[in-house]
């Protein structure tokens, strides 16, 4: 009886093995989107050929939604602030939202085709545009899309050779925030969270991703400039490294890495954190949670993101997501939106709605200020910033580096 | 051929009939359907994810090239922090084994051969109904348990995030899976045993030792393999309390998820199942796998 | 009586601490369900009832209940079916590489949950080429579920030789018969604890369940996980956890009284 269990587990396992080598993972042979070839182009590599929605049709009654916390609200979170129910009696397409906590994730739940649209960072578009994830999309069926600031219009982490992928949302900064009673004297350099992270060691905090090794490039670039950056996320091998080091400095001084709003709304409430990288919803949340925190951009500039909202190539429903993507970006829901999570909205007619001074103090439609900005972009191995003596690190590089750094 | 009259009763005695003439039909009939979902489905699983190892992703993360290659391995040997992650991981489930083996050890002696019949059903009860209480929100109250100003801090016993913080929050967590076992064990062990050996003179501590802990051994043994696999692979508890530190689970989790890079993924992968299958071969001769 | 009255005063204090260590967190989530803090603020700034109001209304708390209780009861049946042949197989019959086979059963369990969902989810999507859903979750449910049901189950055959079932078939009863009318009821009590263990297990099993349940189905866990960041949405998970502890004390009575006290040996796993 041994000989037939034995039996039994080894055809067990060649069957395993037979399938798994006819089986497909992910199309691998996608016409050439793996970034093997075509270095020529913008962006460096060539999107693979996906159709796109011609004309428009009736809406399909349902809609998956992937996006950031804060980005599609229904009243669940906040009774006053709901611009998916709207939505929703407009159109007849019922929305199911699901939230994730960083690009990567955005990127792997988009794979899996189950989502309609999605809103995604910089560092994340590219990702899914290579992959053949999504989408390129037809502007002319968007209405509100005339109305976006041209300068997010037709940008490296949205567009491949002037055909847009997406439709843009809105864009902001990363923040610096500190706990004012335990932080003293008022930080004002993100120096505050580098070199001098020992002030506070074990109670300084940073975003969780390997995206956050351009915040110390960022650094870098400002302090030492003779490493030769330009481009926080064009890192060839050496000022890779360099961010590292600096990156396991600052890891000797972490209590914690973040990348969900209540575990750093809760630890900068009980003073387990006192100082930070943040996004400006998170500093809202704390703040009306009872925490004496304040958020700022550091003059030196800061990395943020733009985010893009993208068709999946796989959607069953293509015009509920064009209805979606013409409503996100209608002046009420923008500067719905933009108020609540807090950054600039991407409609200009949407300043005309939101309350006084808001868009002044997020900078919307300042064009120089939003190029100070060093928004999310996925780092390839054509550098960015155009040096071709060079090989730039990848995100596949940065992603071994960030576990390299944690420890 | 001669004629054979059906047995009375019909097609069902029939079966039955046949069944019981071929004991070898009966153990596969029994025998296949687990044979089949265990060793086709899951094993079948296991060596796609090993072979999945074997290969790379482009350089964006997207697809995966079906190129044979060892380099995932070899990142994995060569690169100093897995080696540091594995050793710390083992560590924390040897640290949360050892834990709840002691901890467990004297309730699980209370509950089988001191407490009233009564009093063993409520206790049964007791330690079986926090497994109904979510993994989840149980890591999020030992969050607020070890947070600055939080109940432990203000009677000044916090560790704060960290790793103290992991192993007690999983030695916490997998208890009741240690206790089971124990009392399972103990309760199997007659009375008489342990009476015969007072009468015969020896002490409560000679008692312990040459009656009890050899029942109890391959109990506790049943016991760590779950305390040891769970917390081999666990990824939940360290990010909610473990502070800036990171354990096996995580890198398997982030490869899959950041990265999107299943191969790297797979072969991390095969650390803790080796870990395992070793320890599991090793436990077998104790019989441990018979009082699981 | 058997050990000496001090070392049974000791083990009854240490019992006591034991489970004072085991009951503080759940008593601080039964607390915080009441918090007025959103953050769980500590000690709680104030005492309020809507988040169990919140609870009562919340649909999403509701379905995934709903969608959990199916997911285990088909679960759990699968498993009943599966672990009671192997235990069968296992313990009537003599036959190499009974070992190995014992050992495979372990092995959902054994190994590492990122590993088996990674593994199941990856053998799914690209192997089978089936979306992950509904069928997928109870399916990678069952596996690991096994092994709970052969464990009572074996246990409880080893205890019961093979004498009734043998006297039954002289007296002409067929193989089902007996099954069914001898071994069964024997077994009943050893193939509910190991049914009631096996629908705690996927109840609130979170890992495996992250990666083989697709998108559309939100299991309690999954609800849970998905909330717990939400700062409206967090107390509310609070309420959930503590009503389930709460109420959960019932099934587990019912399965004690049921195994009888000398079974609660095989019953308690």
């Amino acid at each position: 009886m041994r000989r037939s269990t034995m039996a039994r587990v080894a055809t067990g396992a060649v069957l395993a093995l037979a399938l798994v080598g006819c089986g497909t993972s992910s199309g691998d042979d996608d016409g050439g989107g793996s970034g093997a070839t075509g270095s020529e182009e913008q962006g460096g590599f060539t999107a693979p050929d996906i159709p796109m929605a011609e004309s428009l049709g009736d809406n399909e009654g349902s809609l998956s939604v992937l996006a950031w916390p804060g980005y599609a609200e229904d009243g669940s979170t906040d009774k006053s602030v709901d611009w998916v129910t709207p939505f929703e009696e407009e159109t007849g397409c019922q929305v199911e939202v699901k939230y994730f906590g960083t690009s990567d994730e955005a990127v792997s739940l988009m794979k899996t085709g189950q989502y309609d649209v999605v809103s995604a960072s910089g560092d994340a578009s590219l990702r899914l545009i290579a992959g053949g994830d999504v989408a390129p999309v037809n502007t002319d069926l968007i209405d509100n899309y005339a109305d976006v600031w041209p300068f997010l219009k037709d940008r490296d982490w949205n567009s491949v050779d002037g055909q847009m992928y997406g439709v843009p949302h809105g864009y902001g900064a990363n923040l610096l925030m500190y706990n004012t009673d335990e932080v003293d004297p008022a930080p004002t350099s993100w120096s505050s969270v580098f070199d001098d992270a020992g002030t506070y060691s074990g109670k300084v905090t940073s975003y969780d991703s390997p995206i956050y090794i351009a915040d110390a490039a960022l650094y870098l670039m400002n302090t030492q400039p003779d490493l030769g950056i330009k481009d926080p996320y064009a890192l060839d091998a050496d000022q890779l490294a360099a961010a590292v080091d600096l990156l396991k400095a600052q890891r000797e001084h972490v209590g914690e890495y973040w990348s969900d709003y209540l575990k750093e709304t809760q630890a900068f409430k009980t003073g387990d954190s006192v100082i930070g990288t943040t996004w400006q919803v998170i500093a809202n949340l704390a703040q009306s949670e009872g925490a004496t925190v304040e958020a700022f951009l550091p003059d030196e500039g800061s990395t943020g993101w733009s985010d893009t909202w993208m068709v999946g190539s796989k959607t069953e429903h293509p015009n509920c997501a064009y209805a979606w993507m013409n409503h996100i970006v209608s002046p009420e829901a923008n500067a719905a939106v933009a108020e609540w999570f807090g950054e600039a909205p991407a409609n200009q007619k949407a300043c005309d709605l939101t309350s006084d001074g808001f868009c002044e103090s997020y900078h919307a439609g300042d064009e120089a200020y939003a190029e100070k900005i060093h928004y999310w972009t996925t780092p390839i191995e054509q550098c960015l910033d155009g040096r071709t003596d060079v090989q730039c690190t990848t995100y596949q590089d940065w992603t071994q580096a960030w576990t390299e750094i944690k420890g | 051929m001669a004629q054979q009259h059906p047995p009375p009763g019909g097609g069902a005695a029939l079966r039955s009939g046949v069944l019981h003439r071929h004991p070898r039909l009966r153990l596969g009939l029994l025998l296949g359907p687990p044979m089949l979902w265990l060793g086709v489905l899951y094993l079948g699983s296991l060596a796609a994810l090993f072979i999945t190892s074997l290969w790379s992703v482009d350089a964006f993360g997207g697809n995966i090239e079906r190129i044979w290659n060892l380099d995932n391995y070899r990142d994995l040997f060569t690169l100093d922090v897995y080696r540091t992650i594995t050793v710390r991981t083992l560590l924390i489930a040897a640290s949360v084994t050892v834990i709840d083996a002691v901890l467990a050890f004297p309730v699980a002696l209370y509950m089988a051969k001191v407490a009233s019949p009564r009093l063993q059903r409520i206790l049964v009860i007791a330690v079986l109904t926090p497994l109904w209480a979510s993994y989840l929100v149980k890591a999020y109250a030992w969050r607020g348990m070890f947070a600055s100003g939080g109940p432990l801090d203000s009677v000044g016993i916090s560790p704060g995030y960290g790793l103290a913080a992991t192993v007690l929050t999983l030695s916490y967590l997998w208890l009741p899976y240690m206790i089971l076992p124990m009392y399972a064990g103990l309760e199997r062990l007659p009375s008489s045993l342990i009476e015969a050996s007072a009468d015969l003179g020896a002490g409560t501590a000679t008692t312990m030792r040459r009656v009890v802990l050899p029942v109890l051994f391959p109990a506790a043994v049943a016991g760590s393999i779950f305390t040891f696999s769970l917390t081999l692979g666990d990824y939940i508890a360290v990010k909610i309390v473990g502070g800036a530190n990171q354990m096996l689970g995580n890198v398997v989790y982030d490869s899959f998820l950041t990265g999107n890079n299943l191969p790297f993924a797979a072969a991390v992968a095969t650390i803790p199942v080796a870990a395992m299958l070793v320890y599991l071969a090793a436990v077998r001769r104790t019989g441990a796998l018979d009082s699981l | 009586m058997t050990f000496s009255p001090a070392t049974r005063a000791l083990l009854r204090a240490f019992t006591g601490l034991v489970l004072l260590f085991v009951y503080a967190p759940l008593a601080l989530v039964v607390l915080n369900s009441f918090n007025t803090s959103r953050t769980f603020e500590w000690p709680p700034p104030g005492f309020t009832t809507r988040w169990w109001s919140a609870a009562v209304e919340s649909d999403g708390a509701r379905n995934a209940i709903v969608v959990s209780l199916e997911v285990a009861v088909m679960a759990t049946v699968i498993a009943l079916v599966l672990g009671t042949m192997a235990a069968l197989a296992l313990q009537r019959f003599r036959f190499f590489g009974r070992d190995t086979v014992s050992l495979l059963i372990i092995l959902p369990i054994a190994l590492p949950g990122v590993v088996t969902g990674i593994a199941l989810a990856n053998a799914f999507l690209t192997m089978f080429g089936i979306q992950l859903g509904m069928l997928t979750l109870v399916v990678s449910h069952a596996t690991f579920c096994i092994v709970t049901v052969f464990n009572n189950a074996i246990a409880r055959l080893r205890r019961l030789g093979g004498n009734l079932e043998e006297a039954s078939m002289d007296l002409g009863a067929g193989t089902f018969r007996t099954f069914w009318s001898i071994t069964l009821p024997m077994m009943r009590s050893a193939l509910l604890a190991g049914a009631l263990l096996s629908f705690a297990l996927s109840f609130d099993e979170i890992i495996v369940t992250t990666f083989t349940a697709g998108q559309g189905i939100q299991t309690l866990p999954i609800w849970i996980y998905q909330n717990l960041f939400r700062p409206n949405q967090a107390p509310v998970v609070n309420v959930v956890a503590a009503a389930l502890i709460v109420l959960s004390v019932v099934p587990i009575w019912i399965s004690q009284k049921l195994a009888g006290t000398d079974e609660s040996v095989a019953a308690a796993r």
